[in-house]
């Protein structure tokens, strides 16, 4: 829990410093009047993937959790589709993703509750919606379209 | 350094047109952000995304079962949260406005609530439903070479590069 902190604590000040907490940046990168964020993105993952590829062939798993180290990899469906076009909708709406929002918080830009309340409640529509796919809440009534 | 290394390569001309505000503080930004998400992967293995913690923390109040596959990872989920917010914190009493005044450090948006609150709700069910967000498909997926998230990362900045213009060309105000 310590290393969780802070490893988010990193993280946080990181989207602070690279101004991606401010939903204007993020537009501005969108309708291309400054590219910087590319650098934010390629290198977060480069650095992350640097770790993710050497750490397993090091050790075989995390010394606190006992974890084996491996890649994040999700399966593949209409879904990641589907999702990302919905979340590239909303994210070139508001210029603002989960992390992010989070961050905004942190730099006290307090009118980012607006999307953080928002983000519950799309989280929660389709938490609803699909749990009653699953047949386990008869009583839910789809009330997310 | 960055900056002027940038010039060098490329002229500052063109520097200057791509990336107005200069590159440092977007690559900083980005190794840290990078480096937050391996410091977590080196003690635990986790590769921590941000938006699951939108599901995880729902667990708490509610029983379905989308959100209680998460209860096991919902309370370090919420540490990670409150670090994220911390951290940008503490750049923003250092860096933002007066170093070190609490009251001088506060940066609000001139985005509108109607955007903000619209576009949350569309992230927080697409994030959920397309497996990740802006960290988890475009920081740790990306870095795993996960062809899944290389996918879901062109999906969605493709359709918000389309959205964001869309809407800047119909005239709406921020």
């Amino acid at each position: 829990m310590p290393l969780i902190l802070v490893g988010g604590l990193v993280f946080g000040f990181g989207l602070g410093f690279s101004h991606m907490a401010r939903p204007e940046v993020v537009l501005d990168f969108l309708t291309f009047d400054d590219f910087g964020l590319l650098f934010v993105m390629f290198g977060g993952s480069i650095v992350a993937g640097i770790a993710f590829w050497t750490l397993p062939k090091l050790r075989g798993s995390a010394p606190l959790t006992g974890r084996p180290y491996g890649r994040r990899l999700k399966s593949f469906d209409r879904d990641v589709l589907v999702g990302g076009s919905i979340f590239g909708v909303g994210w070139g709406l508001s210029g603002i993703c989960p992390g992010a929002a989070y961050a905004s918080l942190g730099v006290g830009n307090w009118p980012i509750l607006y999307a953080i309340g928002g983000m519950f409640v799309g989280a929660y529509a389709q938490g609803v919606w699909r749990s009653r796919d699953a047949g386990d809440a008869p009583a839910a009534a789809p009330g997310d379209d | 350094m960055i900056d002027a290394a940038a010039a060098d390569l490329l002229g500052a001309g063109t520097v200057d047109a791509l990336f107005p505000n200069g590159i440092s503080r977007y690559a900083i930004g980005g190794l840290l952000v990078g480096l937050g998400t391996v410091l977590i992967y080196l003690g635990t293995g986790i590769t921590a995304g941000a938006s699951t913690f939108l599901e995880s923390t729902l667990s708490y109040v509610s029983g379905r079962s989308r959100f209680a596959q998460y209860r096991a990872s919902r309370d370090w989920r919420v540490v990670f949260t409150l670090g994220i917010i911390g951290g940008a914190a503490v750049y923003a009493l250092i860096y933002q406005g007066d170093p070190w005044s609490v009251a001088g450090s506060a940066w609000t948006t001139e985005v509108s609530p109607w955007r903000l609150f619209l576009g949350g709700i569309l992230v927080g069910i697409g994030t959920r439903v397309g497996k990740g967000c802006t960290s988890g498909h475009g920081i740790c997926g990306v870095g795993s070479v996960s062809r899944t998230s290389l996918v879901g990362v062109a999906t969605f900045l493709v359709v918000a590069i389309v959205t964001a213009n869309a809407v800047s060309a119909l005239g709406v105000g921020l």
